[in-house]
Order: C-alpha cells, then sequence, then structure tokens
C-alpha cells in the first residue's frame, strides 16, 4: 500500500498499468510548475488579479508566477476582448513563445467575442490561435478559473510530452 | 449665465441664427450653416460674454437620408461663467468642415476619431488620418449604410467563420425580407 502511494504522482490521475511513466513523471512536474503570460486588455483582469492574490491563490496550483515574457512562459492566458487592431500582435506573441505551450481563453470576449458582434472585435482567439482551455463567464468567478486551471492540469498531466 | 440670459445673449449677438436657437430640455441648441461655423465658434470662444473655453464633446450625427446628410455636434462649456451650448452644424458627405485645433487643440483627436469612424473631412487638419482603426480597414464603420455584419480581419482565420455562415442571413434579418 505504501509502494502504491510513493509511485502515484497525481492525486486526481493516478497512473495505470501501461501508462508511459515518462509522460506521467514529466506531466506531473510540468503541470506544477506552470509560468504563465497575462495578456490582459480588459475588465476580466479585475478578475484574474483577484485569483492571483492571496484570498484565491492561484500559487496554490503552482501557477503564481506570472512572466512578462513570452520566451519564457508556458501558458498564455488571453484575458479580456481582443480586437482585429490587436490580432496580429497576439498571434506573435503565441509564435515567440517556447514549447510546449498552452493557451487559456479567460471569458466570454477572448472565448467567443462576449456581448460584441460587431466591426471591431474578434470572434474568439481560436479564429487565430489553437486554445487548450476555455473559462466562461463575464467576468468568470475565481473558482471558475480554479476549475479550467486544474482542467488545464488534467490535461498536461495526460497528454504526451515531446522530450528531445 | 442662466439658459435664459444666455439665450438672449447668443440672439443679439448672432441676430441670422437667432430662429434656430432654442432651449431644449434644458440644454440651449443652435443650428449654424457651415460657412458661418468657423468665425462663431471664434467668437464663441474669445467673447468675454460667451467665454466658452472649454471643448467637452464633438460627436457627429448620420442622418442618412436627409440633407444634409452628417450633423457635426459640438458642446461647449465656460468654466469661469458655467454655462453651456451645443452647436449644430449640418454638413453633406462631399464638404469638408473647418478644423477647430487651432481654437481648442483637444479638437485634434476628436476630429480624427470622427474622421475615423463617419468619414467627415476636416480642412487644416494637421494630421488627418485614422486614430482607433487600422489603416488597412476600408469604409466608415458608424455610417448608417455601412453593413452591420460586415468584418475585416487583418488575420485569415484557420477555422470556419461563424461570419460566413451568418452573413446572409443576418443581412436578411436587417433588411426585413
Amino acid at each position: 500500500m505504501e509502494i502504491k502511494e510513493q509511485v502515484r504522482f497525481d492525486p486526481y490521475v493516478p497512473p495505470k498499468l501501461g501508462d508511459n511513466i515518462v509522460d506521467s513523471i514529466v506531466g506531473w512536474g510540468r503541470k506544477y510548475s506552470i509560468f504563465m503570460y497575462p495578456f490582459v486588455t480588459a475588465c476580466c483582469g479585475m478578475e484574474y488579479m483577484s485569483v492571483a492574490s492571496s484570498h484565491y491563490d492561484i500559487d496554490r496550483f503552482g501557477a503564481g508566477l506570472p512572466r512578462f515574457s513570452p520566451r519564457m512562459a508556458d501558458v498564455l492566458m488571453v484575458v479580456g476582448t481582443v480586437n482585429h487592431k490587436l490580432a496580429p500582435i497576439l498571434k506573435r506573441i503565441y509564435d515567440q513563445m517556447c514549447e510546449p505551450k498552452w493557451v487559456i481563453s479567460f471569458g466570454a470576449c477572448a472565448s467567443v467575442g462576449g456581448p460584441y458582434d460587431n466591426y471591431a472585435v474578434l470572434q474568439g482567439i481560436d479564429r487565430i490561435i489553437p486554445v487548450d482551455i476555455y473559462i466562461p463567464g463575464c467576468p468568470p468567478r475565481p473558482e471558475a478559473v480554479l476549475d479550467g486551471l486544474m482542467k488545464l492540469h488534467k490535461k498536461i498531466q495526460n497528454q504526451k510530452h515531446e522530450l528531445f | 449665465m442662466t439658459n435664459e440670459e444666455l439665450q438672449i445673449k447668443f440672439k443679439e449677438r448672432f441676430p441670422d441664427f437667432a430662429e434656430s436657437c432654442i432651449i431644449d430640455k434644458g440644454h440651449i441648441v443652435a443650428e449654424i450653416p457651415l460657412e458661418h461655423m468657423e468665425l462663431t465658434l471664434t467668437t464663441l470662444k474669445d467673447d468675454s460674454e460667451f467665454d466658452f473655453k472649454m471643448y467637452m464633446d464633438f460627436t457627429v450625427v448620420d442622418w442618412m437620408e436627409r440633407k444634409p446628410r452628417f450633423d457635426l455636434v459640438y458642446h461647449l462649456y465656460s468654466v469661469e461663467k458655467n454655462h453651456r451650448i451645443r452647436i449644430k452644424v449640418g454638413i453633406t458627405e462631399s464638404q469638408s468642415a473647418p478644423t477647430m485645433s487651432g481654437l481648442w487643440p483637444v479638437a485634434d483627436w476628436h476630429e480624427r476619431e470622427m474622421f475615423d469612424l463617419y468619414g467627415v473631412k476636416f480642412s487644416g487638419h494637421p494630421n488627418l488620418k485614422r486614430i482607433l482603426l487600422y489603416d488597412s480597414f476600408k469604409g466608415h464603420p458608424l455610417r448608417k449604410d455601412y453593413p452591420v455584419t460586415k468584418r475585416q480581419p487583418r488575420i485569415e482565420s484557420t477555422f470556419p467563420t461563424r461570419d460566413s455562415q451568418y452573413q446572409e442571413k443576418d443581412l436578411k434579418i436587417h433588411r426585413g425580407d
């Protein structure tokens, strides 16, 4: 029983027979050391600050250190409305990030354009870059953000990791 | 100065536009033809009786079928005397309005914004180009004849977009077919 506890790297997703143990270990390491790049453009940023500060404390999930350079970041968190004028900048920031990288779309505007269906606003960032996790809400509650982060953990844990 | 006093002063000073000067919902509104606009606004600013030193807001209204098509709407305020006035100037698509950026420097960006969104031209403006939208944007989105569902993305989408599916249907709804 004690030996079984030792090889269990993730309390949510224990490795099963036939799992690649290297992927499992690397996934465990990567999911608990997320370096985020917050691409904050609008009011959802207030909710991001709430998640990041001590009451909800994103650091409990290993994502407490935002890096303000895309070259140092693993996760691009797009927080708020992205309009057509800004779209090439977002695309360029995504291209600057090193592999492995993931994208979280935070809030209704980043996911589908939100209430702004007009000439100026991009109708969802998945039109220009691939998105891993969508967090709904206008703006989302901090609990929803933490839930999205845990889903990203699950995804990183279960995916295949290219080491070389 | 109260609205009534200001109205009387305005009518004395500009007898040509006296009929157009009314009090609408507690606010003085005056309509002025385009060719007298520059002189009138200069007088309103520099005359110590009016003393409209503050340029509060500038907008444009698109009336589509009316002639002239656009209304330039100036909101002026006097900090010293605590009174306000709203000036409306009709203008067609082909005309260009004199710039007010020499009188109130803040008018520079207001006029660029209105040029960007409505396509109204201003003669004598130091730097008349788009301020909010990107340079490759075609047309002026706040005009009534700009299609509601028209999109001009700068990056080609890699996914099938909602615009292409919905555009025809939305236009039918918009036209009332």
